[in-house]
């Protein structure tokens, strides 16, 4: 099924998408923002360019964008996929709090921003390319994964990344000898075990964007985490 | 009804921008076109553009863009303009008009020179006593402003939204190398004409997205060198600010967004290069009081180039785009793609770094 997204707004375009079957194509998507905000069982394909909030608060649907994805993707999402065959703008995955998101290129300022987990919920964001400032910003939970590929000599996250953080984990392709974290957190070479729980998302991403596993796995990964239960204790006050 | 200036405004906002490197003029169409699919980030309570090159005929004369509440006050600023000013053209502004657009002042244009014998009575060159003449109008003439005050170039704005307010000027009757574009989203003020962005000086015009919390550090250090920042809004002083760096301190573009969206002292002290560690220290001592903190994405215009810049924390979204001979700078992609669809190298840039577009020297 097709929804004609010109000229439409998003409430309409939502109507539209919860009114047709479980597979729908939107074309001509230009800057509509939370299509498919916390849908379910469908799998959508978006043309063009959706605007902020794209699957907030998704709870089980599938999105595929063709292009490049704005601000604020996967906002508080619960449960479902997002896949990006572009580059996605800030604040991605902002709260996620279960479902994956794939991103074939770079990630803006933010991603995973107060990422969380609890039991079988556990998010997972991958990014191929690499990632602005602030990547992992008070991570809960969760697996954010950035892959650096094709990224030459730029750094694979910009600045301050992890600040905050006091949960989940953070896998970098690079040995980031080039990249100041946080004192709270720790940095370290991946080990194999530590490879082992990523390998199904690095097959997925290759699976998705045409790219070969072994390449992606050659290159040393670095494995962040914060480094106790609780790591901010007296960071403010002496209790 | 409280006008602005008398109630503090945090907006939120959406900017475009699209420039010639080439000079090629275009039409405001486009530009105003490109607001529309971010109309959800402006609330009706502000739409503006600034157009570049858009006075060819005129364009060793000042354009002063002015709103005046009556007949009266028209009258009295016209004479007070004639003791200095060469008037050589003064018409009303187009407008057409429009169920959207309400409470029309009287909107005119002034095209004037400054006299020879008042710039050497007074010792001042062109640009500073223009400079200086708007701010007293604007400071002491109740009932006048000037929204724009370059040469061969101009800002159009009103109350209302972006879309409506190009049609309202009717931009698609003007061309011009390089456009910016402002919805404007001011959360708890009445809003009022002159509030609207772009704010100019001279032909430095800027559109803003953010909400600063440096307005006042930043208001009380730049109004010791003669601005007034009348009307309480953030966009105003960071285009003072930028007036008095680039045309009285003479600093470059780069040293400029070094200023305002400093770096970290950690982010200097990580640098490799030597100089541009120490030149980094330098600015950030001499001007510490220039720093604007809190988000924004702001999009400067001047006579022959466009400069965007994000706040060091990129706490608002811009992108920028390229196809031939033109950049296309947007808060959203989507904006960018109604500019140009096939725009190719969509990029963001990081907060603090500073995307400047020039147009070839002698093309405009």
């Amino acid at each position: 099924m097709e929804v004609h997204a010109g000229g439409l707004g998003y409430r309409e375009i939502n109507d539209l998408i919860r009114s047709k079957g479980d597979k729908i194509t939107v074309s001509g998507c230009l800057g509509q923002r939370f299509i498919c905000a916390g849908m379910s069982e469908k799998a959508v394909t978006i043309e063009g360019i959706p605007g902020n909030a794209l699957g907030a608060y998704l709870n089980g649907a599938e999105i595929s964008v063709l292009g490049n994805a704005q601000d604020a993707v996967g906002d508080t999402m619960n449960d479902g996929k997002i896949v990006v065959h572009g580059n996605i703008g800030d604040a991605a995955g902002y709260a996620m709090r279960g479902g994956k998101i794939y991103v074939k290129g770079d990630a803006g300022y933010r991603a995973g921003i107060h990422m969380k987990a609890y039991k079988e919920k556990v998010p997972v964001m991958v990014i191929g390319g690499r990632a602005g400032s602030f990547l992992g910003e008070y991570q809960a939970g969760g697996i954010i994964l950035v892959l650096g590929i094709g990224e030459g000599e730029k750094k694979i996250v910009g600045n301050f990344p992890c600040t905050g953080m006091h949960g989940g984990k953070m896998y970098l392709r690079s040995d980031c000898s080039d990249i100041s974290f946080p004192d709270r957190v720790t940095p370290r070479s991946a080990t194999d075990e530590d490879l082992n729980e990523i390998r199904e998302y690095i097959r997925e991403y290759c699976g998705l964007f045409g790219m070969d596993e072994d390449f992606i796995l050659k290159s040393p990964f670095t494995v962040v985490t914060p480094d106790s239960k609780n790591p901010y204790k007296q960071l403010y006050v002496a209790n | 009804m409280l006008k602005e200036g008398e109630i503090r405004i945090p907006s939120g906002c959406a900017i475009a921008g699209v420039i010639s490197k080439e000079g090629n003029r275009m039409t405001g169409e486009k530009i105003v076109e490109s607001m529309k699919p971010m109309h959800d980030r402006s609330n009706g309570l502000g739409g503006g553009f600034a157009g570049y090159g858009i006075y060819p005929d005129m364009k060793d004369f000042y354009a002063l863009h002015m709103f005046f509440d009556c007949r009266d006050t028209r009258k009295s600023c016209e004479a007070f303009l004639k003791e200095s000013f060469e008037i050589v053209k003064s018409e009303p502004i187009p407008t057409r008009k429009m169920a959207e657009i309400k409470d029309k002042p009287i909107i005119w244009r002034y095209f004037v020179a400054p006299l020879r014998s008042v710039l050497s009575n007074l010792h001042l060159d062109e640009k500073e006593f223009v400079a200086r003449t708007v701010i007293k109008i604007n400071t002491d003439m109740a009932g006048t402003y000037v929204f724009s005050s370059g040469k061969n170039m101009g800002t159009f704005k009103a109350v209302g939204f972006p879309e409506d307010v190009g049609v309202f000027y009717m931009l698609d009757e003007y061309e011009g190398y390089a456009w910016t574009a402002h919805g404007r989203y001011p959360t708890n003020t009445p809003g009022w004409w002159g509030g609207a962005h772009p704010f100019t000086l001279l032909d430095c015009s800027v559109v803003h997205n953010g909400e600063i919390s440096s307005y006042d550090a930043n208001r009380r250090y730049i109004e010791m060198f003669g601005y007034k920042c009348n009307l309480k809004t953030d966009t105003e002083v960071i285009t003072y600010i930028l007036d008095y760096l680039l045309r009285r301190q003479g600093l470059t573009l780069e040293e400029a967004a070094s200023v305002i969206a400093a770096p970290f002292w950690s982010t200097i002290d990580g640098k490799a290069d030597g100089y541009e560690k120490e030149k980094l220290k330098y600015l950030r001592i001499i001007y510490p009081s220039l720093l604007v903190t809190g988000p924004f994405s702001i999009i400067l215009g001047f006579n022959g180039g466009l400069m965007a810049l994000n706040d060091r924390l990129k706490l608002r979204s811009m992108v920028v785009g390229e196809k031939d001979d033109k950049v296309f700078i947007a808060s959203e992609e989507a904006a960018i793609r109604v500019l140009e669809p096939d725009a190719k190298n969509i990029w963001s840039p990081s907060g603090g770094e500073p995307v400047i577009v020039k147009v070839k020297e002698g093309k405009y």
